[in-house]
């Protein structure tokens, strides 16, 4: 093996400008799929985050909550104690404010069991009143339209919010159904078509990463593959002497392996390194004259990264073994 | 070892054909090589001296016929006992064949190294047959730096280091000046002194009748004694 390894490197240094090509094609291939990594798994991130933002809300009978007990509980008449402090907070951050404890023993029965629910992250209870107040501060200047109404229409409710793993509107459609199905509630309301919508263009856009990514790797074993041809007809003289004096094709066949090996695996980190470069540049010029919460670019892991110079190498292998079998056949 | 004693057939040929497309280029070619014989082949240029070489090398296949080599049929031998064939094989070419990018050692060393010698022996061995053809202070030339008749010497070399039963010799003295083609031939006449079996392509009349070895005379792709 030291033989081969030491015929590789010295392949390598004679042919330095056909080994330079190949490095450079293996480093701009692997540019061009790992910048589409990486712009997938940041979009991902981005659907992952808005997918979180999804909520269920049940609406309960409107005799569930009992009308002495809302007229002495100061929790159920003016809204939630601590909704008041979170009102201005973003939509998805209210929801640590009731206790449980301060709910009547059949809300905290029904709130539980949405919560036993496969998919749950939490089911929080608005009441009538907090449902009302909400709509006046939505309404704004229109809210003098509400003083006319005699009494509260709106019924009491559980907003449910899911985990993030939750990809297909069928499963979010089941869980619908099964909060429906408890006795308690009325009528659940999720943005059916929104969420249906929202999930087949996020299955779209993963299927056409995964489909550019396979399409990339595939131009590039076969642009590697006849880099590589490039070398090896630049050395069949070599190669027909060799087998003339006994080499097997083993024998002629590994440095070419390991020369491409390295070769890729040189090309793999030149190209992570060029997309870590521009990476550095988007963080610190692009991204600091945006908000932050639009726009955060994250690098890829260093087991993504790993992935990515291995597949280079899967890459040179292949493209060798292609050129390989079809010049020795001949 | 080569036993110089046995003479039974190292090579044999059976009713060889071979064809390029409509052109015959070997007829009906029988031949019987003994162990340890100095055989040439004659003819002028294009009697098919070259291709007969070729055939016992399975640089081509036969288009009819059969031959064995050292006890093995060329016509039923697997692709993966090619390189075992070849090395019971030295073969120089009148072209040399040397990789230019490697060095003379390299060159020579390349035979052992195919045939999986451990370094220490094929750094020995190397050296030793370098000397044998008065090289050994080139070994780190590049072939192209040489002058013809040295680089022919590299190739003999190269063609005697695996310790070949048999020598496939296309026109070795064919391109030389008579002091290096001389020194050539001496050489090649060292590994038949040691037993070695070696078939000669030459059109060099006056070499032959020096040697006074059997010859074979083609013509027209026929032999014709």
């Amino acid at each position: 093996m030291i033989l081969f390894f030491k015929r590789a490197i010295q392949d390598i240094r004679t042919n330095k400008f056909l080994n330079a090509v190949t490095i450079i094609t293996i480093f701009l291939s692997i540019l061009i799929v790992s910048t589409i990594v990486l712009f997938f798994l940041n979009a991902n991130d981005y659907m992952s985050s808005w997918k979180k933002g999804i909520r269920i809300i049940a609406y309960l009978k409107p005799d569930i909550v009992e009308p002495q007990k809302r007229a002495h509980s100061p929790l159920l008449a003016a809204g939630l104690a601590s909704e008041s402090k979170n009102s201005k907070l973003p939509y998805g951050r209210r929801f640590p404010a009731a206790s449980s404890g301060e709910l009547q023993p059949n809300l905290v029965d029904i709130k539980n069991r949405i919560q036993g629910l496969y998919g749950v992250a939490e089911a929080r209870f608005i009441s009538k009143e907090e449902a009302m107040k909400r709509l006046r501060e939505q309404m704004k200047r229109q809210s003098s339209l509400l003083d006319g109404l005699k009494e509260n229409p709106l019924p009491d409710a559980f907003e449910i919010r899911l985990t993030g793993q939750f990809p297909n509107s069928e499963r979010i459609e089941n869980l619908a159904v099964q909060i429906e199905s408890l006795p308690e509630i009325d009528d659940v309301e999720y943005g059916r078509r929104w969420i249906g919508r929202f999930v087949k263009l996020f299955d779209l856009f993963r299927l056409t990463g995964y489909a550019m990514s396979g399409i990339f790797f595939i131009a590039a074993v076969f642009i590697v593959a006849n880099t590589i041809r490039l070398v090896i007809y630049s050395r069949r003289e070599e190669i027909e002497i060799m087998r003339l004096v006994g080499a097997t094709d083993r024998f002629i066949k590994t440095p070419f392996y390991i020369e491409a090996i390295i070769q890729s695996a040189l090309g793999g980190i030149i190209g992570l390194a060029a997309l870590f470069a521009v990476y550095i540049y988007i963080s610190t010029n692009v991204e600091q004259g945006l908000s932050s919460d639009l726009l955060h670019v994250r690098f890829l892991s260093l087991r993504q990264s790993s992935t990515i110079i291995l597949c280079s190498m899967l890459v040179g292998w292949l493209g060798c073994f292609i050129s390989l079998r079809q010049f020795l056949k001949e | 070892m080569i036993d110089k004693n046995d003479k039974s057939a190292i090579i044999r040929m059976f009713h060889v054909h071979k064809n390029y497309g409509s052109k015959k280029a070997l007829i009906n070619i029988n031949l019987d090589v003994s162990k340890n014989e100095f055989l040439f082949i004659t003819g002028p240029s294009g009697a098919g001296k070259s291709t007969l070489l070729k055939l016992l090398y399975l640089g081509e296949p036969v288009s009819e016929g059969q031959i064995l080599i050292d006890g093995m049929n060329l016509s039923r031998i697997s692709r993966k006992r090619i390189p075992l064939l070849r090395r019971k094989l030295g073969i120089i070419f009148q072209d040399y064949k040397l990789i230019p990018t490697k060095t003379v050692f390299d060159n020579v060393a390349l035979v052992l190294e195919a045939m999986g010698k451990k370094r220490r022996f094929v750094q020995k061995k190397v050296n030793s047959v370098l000397r044998m053809v008065g090289m050994e202070k080139r070994f780190n030339a590049l072939p192209q730096s040489l002058s013809g008749g040295e680089q022919q010497r590299i190739a003999v070399a190269r063609a005697v280091v695996g310790m070949p039963k048999i020598i496939l010799a296309d026109e070795p003295t064919g391109s030389l000046d008579p002091e290096s083609a001389g020194t050539v031939f001496d050489l090649l006449k060292g590994f038949h002194a040691r037993g070695g079996t070696l078939l000669v392509a030459t059109h060099d009349q006056e070499l032959i009748r020096k040697t006074g070895c059997r010859a074979i005379h083609l013509k027209e792709g026929r032999q014709i004694k």
